[in-house]
């Protein structure tokens, strides 16, 4: 698939961006200077990005717990990210969501989510309103290989299904549900396999491999905008840091360095990395250039977050409700 | 004046909302063809077509959460869920997604949703198709709780909660479906929040939800006889509650009595004496006395089940109990 250079260095970009916003809230953490729970995305940038990379502002997401990925790649602001995970006034939820609910209505961001398995149905509901709006958007649910054996995910895909939605699936399979790995989790190796179930195309991938995620995408989403329904997309891939910050050692309850080495050796950033340098799209300079660029992007953001005011008391009260109402009509 | 039933009305206000809003689709199990389990929504499927009166599978999660997120992203969704019993299976959807999503994004993302179901034994449907555990949502912040007790509250409420843009759960009472009352034929709102007083009394204060309401007004009518005059309240949302209005009752007659059908223990009636215990202490002059269902699952032999349900008996034994104060 012939894409655009200045799209690969953009694709290139945001999943550095991921890496290094991510790296700096390892440190931030590790310090203690964030409050909270924090699920990072590290090893799995390609999905996000690959994924995303085939959508409009219009279009829609709905993202997991581990959602810091999906929505840089839909174009969350860092600033705002970070000054949310300070939990501050200026981040996106005005510091009442955190890390698991980062939301942006405006560009497509239907929220990530505490709950495994709690965007899919969202997603549907995304995919039924564009349908029934007659618009051509399209909506990629994220959800993991743990969710991926809730009722929803039966739920969700049975219904896009009968009603041909414009919703692609993409299951980042990180071989991990928490501690619990695949094997012990489910039977099947391919989650894609369930596609069938619902008479829906369904794919297996490298999702390590931006690229090819991004062809699969591509695909499913062409699928979805001509009105032709829903597609299971899953991208095998890895998590590097444990389910979240805090998780000790990395994972070593249910996991070794050993495990963890090879996966580091598929760093999806290095492999696109090299794509880049010898097809000649990005040079070695411009590759320091843009890691300069968003590590600056990204001090600013802590700054920001820290110069931020933390919400009043009274501001508890607020967003319960909707104050605006509909009008009788 | 015209008469319509309870079902009627909803159905009546259903059909008028959306022809003036074409954000409004319903989803549910047998709403289309079938015209739902109790006909709410009959006909609605020739006038409305299959884009916006669509029948789902069997998915209470799936087809909850699919309202949820098609409220976000422009539409006004009305979910049938066919017995309040079920509910449970979309638990997640409707108290961590729905209730929340407004207040996790700091108010980016609203979710103009109405979620209707029913409570009530009385149809010999057992423990899993009867109950009445519509006081358990009053305990989610996020969602308000609508619980109409007559045809004429049922369509001013749906007015109002299509004309909200927060989630709503519309709490119907199968035992009132074939009710019938007057309702204009107009359009009319009913404001959340506003109790009805729907009998005035200097005695004793009743608060009453749903079918308790008319049997609540029964005995009312037997009392007067007497010389005793109840007061009947009628919340119409749980939540929010008129708390105003129930305090102002209760400093004037000294006498509290709940009515809801849902089991006693942690129920509706527990925050009513709960909130007049903290406001109205010193007004009292009788304990507080809950009617509502015994703390038991909800029997089949017609014989229990007709023995589990709150009625004009458990109303006079309350007012007897209530009256040795006096």
């Amino acid at each position: 698939m012939v894409l655009s250079k200045q799209k690969k260095v953009e694709m290139y970009r945001t999943m550095v961006k991921i890496r290094s916003f991510e790296e700096r809230i390892v440190d931030l953490y590790a310090r203690g200077l964030v409050p909270g729970i924090a699920h990072l995305y590290i090893g799995e940038e390609a999905v996000a990005v690959g994924a995303c990379a085939n959508l409009r502002e219009d279009d829609y997401i709905t993202s997991t717990h581990r959602g810091h990925g999906h929505v840089i790649a839909k174009g969350a602001d860092v600033k705002f990210m970070m000054a949310e995970l300070f939990g501050k006034t200026t981040g996106y939820c005005k510091g009442k969501g955190g890390s698991m609910h980062i939301a942006d209505v405006d560009i497509g961001i239907l929220g990530a989510n505490g709950i495994a398995g709690g965007g899919l149905p969202i997603a549907v509901g995304a995919g039924i309103s564009s349908k029934y709006r007659k618009t051509d958007q399209v909506t990629i649910c994220f959800f993991g290989d743990g969710a991926s054996n809730n009722g929803t995910f039966h739920e969700s895909l049975n219904l896009a299904a009968v009603h041909k939605l414009p919703v692609i699936f993409t299951c980042e399979n990180n071989q991990y549900a928490i501690s619990t790995e695949q094997r012990m989790h489910q039977t099947i190796k391919d989650i894609s396999i369930r596609a069938v179930a619902y008479d829906i195309p369904g794919i297996t991938v490298e999702g390590n491999d931006i690229m090819t995620v991004y062809e699969a995408v591509n695909k499913a989403v062409q699928w979805a905008r001509s009105g032709k329904g829903p597609t299971l997309v899953e991208c095998k891939t890895y998590r590097w840091r444990g389910h979240h910050e805090g998780d000790p050692n990395l994972g070593e309850r249910y996991r070794s360095k050993e495990d963890i080495k090879p996966w580091i050796e598929k760093c999806p950033i290095k492999r696109f990395e090299r794509v880049l340098l010898k097809k000649r799209v990005l040079t070695q300079a411009k590759i320091d250039h843009i890691k300069e660029t968003i590590q600056k992007e990204i001090d600013e953001a802590v700054e920001f977050a820290n110069a931020s005011p933390f919400p009043k008391h009274g501001d508890i009260y607020e967003d319960v409700f909707e104050e605006e109402m509909g009008g009788f009509r | 004046m015209r008469e319509i039933t309870y079902a009627q009305a909803i159905n009546e206000a259903l059909r008028e909302n959306m022809r003036r809003n074409n954000r409004i689709i319903l989803m549910g199990e047998d709403i289309g063809r079938y015209g739902g389990i109790f006909q709410v929504t009959a006909g609605l499927l020739n006038e409305f077509g299959p884009d916006r009166v669509i029948d789902t599978p069997i998915s209470e999660a799936g087809f909850v959460g699919t309202c949820v997120g098609a409220a976000m992203t422009g539409l006004h969704p009305v979910a049938e869920v066919m017995f309040i019993d079920f509910t449970t299976c979309a638990m997640d959807m409707i108290v961590n997604q729905m209730a929340k999503m407004h207040y996790m994004s700091g108010g980016r993302g609203k979710v103009p949703f109405v979620l209707r179901t029913n409570i009530g034994a009385g149809r010999g449907a057992a423990a899993q198709h009867s109950q009445s555990f519509h006081s358990f949502f009053m305990h989610i912040p996020g969602l308000k709780v609508v619980t109409p007790a007559t045809p004429y509250d049922a369509k001013g409420l749906m007015n109002m909660a299509l004309a909200d843009e927060n989630p709503v759960v519309f709490v119907e009472h199968k035992k009132l479906f074939i009710t019938k009352g007057h309702v204009p034929e107009e359009s009319y709102a009913i404001p959340f929040g506003k109790a009805d007083i729907k009998r005035e009394g200097n005695d004793i204060t009743i608060v009453a939800t749903h079918a308790l309401v008319q049997k609540t007004l029964n005995v009312a009518e037997e009392m007067s006889r007497e010389g005793i005059e109840i007061e009947v309240l009628d919340p119409r949302t749980i939540s929010p509650l008129d708390r105003e209005t129930i305090l102002n009752s209760v400093r004037k007659t000294g006498k509290l009595i709940t009515a809801d059908e849902g089991c006693v223990s942690g129920g509706f009636g527990s925050e009513v004496a709960a909130i007049v215990a903290q406001e109205a202490f010193d007004y009292l002059e009788a304990p507080v006395v809950r009617v509502g269902s015994p703390d038991t699952p909800v029997p089949f032999s017609p014989p229990l089940e007709q023995f589990y349900i709150p009625d004009e008996g458990n109303i006079r034994e309350a007012v007897n109990k209530i009256l040795e104060y006096q």
